[in-house]
């Protein structure tokens, strides 16, 4: 089970130029097999533009680590296509291609991962990015391990999988900024008050229940997916690398924890009671197990 | 600029009834389902069986129209083949369009009924050139639905640089995330719109009345609370109400319905190939309406597209049919995002 690979995925959130630079050195020291880095939610955020992203990957690959570029999800502009095509032309580093757009700007000419957002739900559109160059998927967060199963033990070509294993899930994105809707301001006109959010804007039911998180144009659930307990559920075959999603606090300590339960220096039991005192919100992990996603299927 | 006059007119149909209704009042083509998880309208009671399909076509080719099947939900491997085969279905019955989103049944389709027409569904989310050009060139797609995310100018960017004609939504329903990218529903029910092809389904709706109000719940999820008197809608996940830092508002999207009806020109301009009205799940007095409606400002249009204007009556119309009886040009206009 230590053969399992950890991978950081790309910041979901906004935060300040400095906390970033400091969030990604301490990852450079943590026990961690690849970083995602790049804005993926939303192009008018610039803390950091495309060439300081470059500059950070340039950075932390000095640390050994697999460092992947991370397209955004949702184009909407010729400037958001412009930017992708950049990115996906960058000679040195892979990409992961978030939009079908970012596939055709890299088939048959340069290696990249398949994005969760891709929406591939069975082997045989695995096999096809797989002959366009894909040489790593992301599973869809709604996936479920039966199904997961099913896609792993019938394909019979090389592409490594990577499962979403601890974080908000990602649910939504839309053409609608709902944090300056929040604010009742105009997207073009957004003052970048999703910035004062760093692990996004709450969302509650009107019987007080938290329910979603609001990042920009994407909505997150409230809940933390963590499946660190149930590693021992883990296909047979496939899943090579588990990805955790940055949070505003304690990432590297739930990516030590994770390491820690794959070494089995701890069980998985006692890194899921450890990592749960370190979470925004509840567990769940209904989706793994064929439920609703907001559910928490005890092991 | 001159304007095609090669635009058509893209009617939801749920029933037989709703199909003779859409093609009655004047639809050039007619989308449907079949009675299965294959479709993203995938409602009891809903969609069509071989024989009714079979029956559909013989009507609405008759009568000039054509019949397109929504094929638009995302086949897992362990039932690849419930879609495989509704395609073969679709095919052997003679449909003109099959629209679809998976890019494998995509592959299939193309390696099996080379001579099918395959159209993109809204539900691929593909918002840029890049991406419908590669679906265009590895499928032969000949026609992609656009998400409803995307303003004007940026259609006819789209528009501009492909061969692959585009189909833009112009009235019903509003789905304020971009399509195939949302799994709301799934989080709070189960049910996925990607792969169940349903979201926020009637057997996860709970009324319930309260002290507080007409409580209305997705599964355990409070989704909104209506005081007496108060217009109650069906529990979209993304029109409910929520709490915000204290603010309780329509966090996502009011409840109305997109009318682009007032665009139609600029659409038109902007070289959009055809218009679709969302609502398989309506009744064939919904569509009927809304058909023909759409059909005479469209004819309107392509008469004088410079001195097109939506008559109030057609507005008027229109707004009766909307949800919470008011409309919004959504993402067609900067402002609302």
């Amino acid at each position: 089970m230590s053969a399992l690979q950890l991978a950081l995925g790309p910041l979901q959130y906004y935060w300040p130029r400095t906390r970033i630079t400091a969030f990604y050195e301490t990852a450079a020291q943590a026990p961690l097999d690849t970083i995602y880095l790049g804005e993926t939610i939303c192009s008018r955020r610039h803390e950091l533009r495309a060439n300081d992203w470059l500059a950070l990957a340039d950075d932390l690959a000095s640390s050994g680590k697999q460092i992947v570029l991370s397209s955004q999800v949702l184009l909407e502009s010729e400037p958001d296509v412009k930017a992708m095509r950049r990115l996906t032309e960058n000679g040195r580093f892979l990409v992961e291609a978030n939009d079908m757009g970012a596939v055709r700007l890299m088939q048959h000419r340069v290696p990249f991962v398949a994005g969760a957002s891709l929406n591939l739900f069975n082997a045989q559109s695995l096999r096809l990015l797989a002959q366009l160059g894909a040489v790593r998927w992301v599973v869809p967060a709604e996936m479920s391990a039966e199904d997961l199963a099913a896609i792993e033990a019938e394909r019979a070509f090389d592409l490594q999988t990577e499962l979403l294993a601890y974080g908000r899930l990602p649910l939504a994105y839309s053409a609608r900024c709902f944090t300056a809707r929040h604010f009742q301001l105009q997207k073009d006109a957004c003052e970048f008050r999703c910035i004062e959010f760093d692990d996004g804007l709450r969302l509650r039911t009107r019987d007080g229940e938290p329910f979603l998180v609001l990042n920009g144009i994407q909505t997150l659930s409230d809940r933390v997916l963590n499946l660190v307990g149930e590693l021992a559920s883990l296909p047979g075959r496939g899943v090579e690398v588990l990805r955790i999603s940055p949070q505003a606090h304690h990432t590297m300590r739930v990516v030590q924890l994770f390491r820690d339960a794959l070494d089995g220096t701890v069980s998985a039991a006692q890194a899921a009671e450890a990592i749960s005192e370190l979470m925004p919100a509840p567990a769940c992990n209904g989706f793994w197990h064929g439920q609703s996603g907001m559910t928490r299927v005890l092991a | 600029m001159s304007v095609t006059k090669q635009i058509e007119l893209v009617c939801p149909a749920g029933s037989l009834p709703a199909l003779r209704s859409a093609v009655d009042h004047g639809a050039d083509c007619v989308y449907v389902g079949f009675r299965d998880e294959t479709n993203a309208r995938n409602f009891a009671g809903l969609n069509f069986d071989e024989a009714g399909l079979a029956e559909g076509l013989r009507y609405a080719h008759r009568a000039g129209a054509k019949v397109f099947v929504a094929l638009n939900t995302y086949p897992q491997s362990a039932n690849w083949a419930r879609w495989t085969r509704a395609l073969d279905r679709a095919a052997d019955l003679g449909v003109d369009a099959v629209i679809m989103a998976d890019p494998a049944l995509m592959d299939y389709a193309r390696r099996t009924h080379p001579q099918l027409r395959l159209h993109l569904s809204v539900q691929g989310s593909a918002t840029n050139h890049e991406a419908i050009n590669f679906y265009h060139e590895h499928f032969g797609i000949q026609r992609a639905v656009l998400p409803r995310v995307l303003a004007l100018p940026q259609i006819r960017h789209v528009v501009a640089n492909t061969p692959v004609q585009i189909e833009v939504f112009g009235f019903g329903g509003l789905c304020v995330m971009v399509e195939g990218r949302c799994a709301l529903s799934a989080y709070a029910t189960g049910v996925s719109p990607n792969c169940d092809g349903a979201c926020s389904p009637a057997k996860a709706v709970r009324w319930e009345q309260t002290p507080r109000g007409m409580e209305v719940r997705l599964n355990s999820v409070l989704i909104d609370r209506f005081d007496p008197g108060e217009r109650a809608g069906y529990p979209t996940l993304c029109k409910g109400r929520f709490d915000v830092d204290g603010h309780t508002y329509y966090a996502f999207e009011d409840p109305a319905s997109l009318n682009a009806l007032e665009l139609l020109p600029e659409l038109l301009r902007a070289g959009v190939r055809a218009i679709k009205i969302e609502g398989r799940q309506r009744s064939p007095a919904y569509v009927a309406e809304v058909t023909r409606v759409w059909r005479r400002a469209l004819d309107a249009c392509l008469a004088d597209s410079e001195g097109f204007r939506p008559s109030p009556g057609s507005m008027s119309a229109l707004a009766q049919l909307s949800e919470g009886q008011t409309h919004t040009l959504g993402a067609y206009d900067r402002p609302w995002k």
